[in-house]
């Protein structure tokens, strides 16, 4: 796969970028959010050519460096270099490029009036193609002259990098050669010496070593290759008729690989992965499910995935990068597998920032990196839940969020190829740096929100579709009544007979409410029962929500449903209790905060609350409630 | 299956999205004289960008082939058909 999966698509990407130049003070920031999307490379060439009309030499005040990049190599480049640019501007950077005229790296290098060193590049690419590197060796060749091939093509090479950092003393990276050629052996290919195949394993092993020696990056595309597939990156047909050694349908995976390079260069590599917890870290919710419930470790293939990618996660930190956790829970139910669950591979120690609460999200990954004293535009964060996901895009466009579905098989291959973390070296103090952020932090009082919420739950256009209880929903209805823990005012736990007998009930209603939005359908989210009593109270028996769904508007439209049903029954008032168990803690001031008037608290922390139908106004909301 | 009408949408899109307007008309006719900028880059771009969309592969002799806008909408409704 080349595309850039990580990133996500946006629907009206084509109008963006039509509109982009309309504004010269917004249009870099724009171009930057257009940049950050799954881009073919078709878009990605269009994104060029519209940026460098209305930037012809970039926007006069960047955070970033300008980059003047020289790309040098043996076949055409063209067509690479706007998947460089854009990746750059993915990452707020302007990147000026320059390639060699066809074929005349050396020539120009050597030259010193040459355009090349007019350009004054600040950075240069090396890109040989495998037919350049592998000129002259053949398989009639024995062992004695490929040898001697070999050591001639690695003094060519570094007779470049030395030209190159004597001219311009800036970093160079070196195109590791792309593995394209055809075996002649077989599996045992590196008995044939003159093989242009094996030649190009070896002399790829060769450049590494003689990178570090001399202070040269390498561009792994031999690696990104392995893991494509060949065809995805080399189209031997477009070489005969173009060569063009890197496919077109590549180059923004290739600009992307550059991009990354420049970025890490100017330390603007992420520092810090933030984990979301449910569903994310492990499978279930916590709170709901419990400790046994949740799905890590050994047994089954779903917690295996989920402790695969914690080992991932793990690994990062090992090597540097700091972990913290942003998770909408109750503090002391995010903690509990950190510190019960034997299968957990993340221990509270690796997590330098731990914040667990109903709060949004965009607000608490301020407060983490407040707490862990690093930027904004340092922090990934890994949420399997597409609201959650685009609720901080939207409000931290600075954070990076990669896109992923469900599966956590997933999870490790988005935060690799999405290359975030891209490093260059490892010291000592990173492997020490989550126990660092640990000692030094002091954790500051969250400060006052200011996310815009309403405005981005108005664009969620969210539908709340309601329906009574039916034979269709019976079956969720009655797991949703029996496993839901934490917004579950009174955790009544009913069997399939009760709720016959409440659809049997004309003086009960059962509602089932599911929630869609833009980003899909979350399911049946909401179950409310509630049963009119002789004195014309409607008794709100049972009501119960989704953690998935807090924090937008559900449950005052709830009650607007609830209220009309009541109506219909003739009741005139509402009567709700709060039955506090160990785990429904969060819904403890819910009816108060909905308008109710609380009538009665009891020494367990129960609540008995009222609310006069005569005086409610349903609540305006961003929700279209419909019935089907 | 795609119709004659779906495949000249869809290069409508694609030629729209490789030359940054709005205001060709695509037409049997149409050839590399008749667009401003279409030169063996942007050929390779229309190709691969059809070949992407329809999930299909051209080969050399059938590139080689290709004349005019009518010739590739021909193509692609074989392949893709």
């Amino acid at each position: 796969m080349t595309d850039l999966h990580w990133l996500p698509t946006h629907p009206d990407w084509r109008q963006r970028l039509r509109s982009l130049h309309t504004d010269p003070a917004t249009a870099w920031d724009n171009a930057v959010a257009l940049a950050n999307v799954r881009l073919n490379f078709v878009l990605t060439n269009a994104l060029d050519e519209a940026v460098r009309r209305i930037f012809p030499t970039g926007p006069e005040t960047l955070s970033t460096k300008k980059v003047r990049l020289a790309v040098l190599g043996s076949s055409t480049l063209a067509h690479l270099l706007p998947g460089i640019r854009i990746a750059g501007l993915r990452r707020g950077i302007w990147i000026d490029t320059y390639e060699n005229d066809y074929g005349q790296y050396l020539q120009e290098l050597s030259d010193t009036d040459s355009p090349l060193h007019a350009f004054k590049p600040t950075a240069v690419l090396v890109a040989l193609d495998a037919y350049h590197l592998t000129a002259g060796v053949t398989s009639g060749m024995d062992a004695a002259s490929v040898e001697a091939a070999l050591t001639e093509m690695q003094d060519r090479i570094k007779e470049i990098w030395h030209l190159a950092s004597d001219a311009f003393r800036c970093p160079i990276i070196q195109q590791a050669a792309l593995p394209l050629h055809l075996p002649l052996l077989g599996n045992n290919e590196h008995r044939l010496p003159g093989s242009r195949s094996w030649f190009l394993t070896r002399l790829n092993t060769a450049l590494r070593t003689m990178a570090e020696q001399e202070g040269v990056d390498i561009l792994a595309v031999d690696d990104r290759a392995a893991r494509d597939g060949i065809a995805k990156w080399h189209d031997t047909a477009l070489w005969h008729r173009s060569k063009q050694e890197v496919s077109p349908t590549a180059s923004p995976m290739y600009g992307d690989l550059v991009g990354r390079w420049l970025a890490a260069k100017q330390g603007r590599s992420f520092k810090c992965l933030v984990l979301d917890l449910d569903n994310t870290v492990w499978g279930g919710v916590i709170g709901d499910d419990g400790l046994e419930g949740i799905a890590i470790g050994q047994g089954s293939p779903l917690g295996e995935a989920y402790t695969a990618f914690q080992e991932y996660a793990r690994e990062l930190s090992r090597r540097g990068v700091i972990l913290a956790v942003c998770s909408k829970n109750d503090e002391a139910n995010a903690l509990e597998p950190f510190e019960k669950h034997p299968d957990m591979v993340l221990k509270r120690g690796d997590i330098a920032s731990f914040v667990a609460n109903w709060s949004n999200k965009a607000d608490n990954i301020r407060a983490i990196a407040r707490d862990l004293n690093i930027g904004l535009d340092s922090l990934c964060f890994i949420d399997d839940n597409p609201f959650e996901r685009n609720l901080v895009r939207q409000e931290l466009p600075m954070v990076a969020v990669p896109e992923v579905s469900d599966d956590p098989t997933g999870y490790p291959v988005a935060l690799s190829d999405g290359g975030y973390f891209e490093g260059l070296s490892v010291t000592d103090e990173d492997r020490e740096r989550t126990s660092q952020y640990q000692g030094n932090k002091a954790r500051d009082a969250m400060k006052a929100a200011v996310t815009d919420l309403p405005s981005y739950l108005r664009g969620l256009e969210m539908e709340l579709i309601w329906r009574r209880f039916d034979k269709i929903g019976q079956q969720r209805i009655v797991q949703l009544i029996n496993k839901s823990n934490q917004f579950n005012l009174t955790t009544r736990r009913y069997t399939d007979e009760d709720i016959v007998a409440v659809m049997a009930d004309p003086n009960a209603f059962g509602l089932q409410l599911r929630l869609t939005d833009r980003f899909g359908d979350n399911g049946i989210i909401a179950i409310v029962i509630g049963r009119l009593q002789p004195n014309k109270d409607l008794y709100i028996d049972t009501w119960l929500m989704s953690c998935r769904v807090l924090g937008r508007q559900v449950e005052p439209t709830t009650l607007n449903l609830i209220a009309q049903e009541a109506a219909r029954l003739g009741a005139k008032r509402l009567v709700g209790d709060y039955i506090p168990t160990k785990k429904n803690g969060m819904v403890k001031d819910h009816y108060a905060k909905l308008g109710f008037t609380v009538m009665a608290s009891d020494e367990a922390g129960g609540n008995r609350n009222i609310l006069d139908l005569m005086a409610f106004t349903p609540a305006e909301t961003f929700i279209h409630v419909i019935e089907g | 299956m795609a119709t004659e009408a779906e495949i000249y949408r869809g290069l409508n899109e694609i030629f729209s999205d490789v030359f940054m307007r709005d205001d060709l008309t695509l037409t049997p006719a149409l050839n590399a004289k008749d667009v401003k900028g279409w030169d063996s880059f942007k050929q390779i771009e229309i190709i691969m960008a059809s070949e992407e969309k329809w999930g299909i592969k051209f080969n050399t002799r059938e590139l080689d082939a290709l004349r005019t806008l009518g010739d590739l909408a021909k193509m692609i409704e074989t392949k893709a058909g």
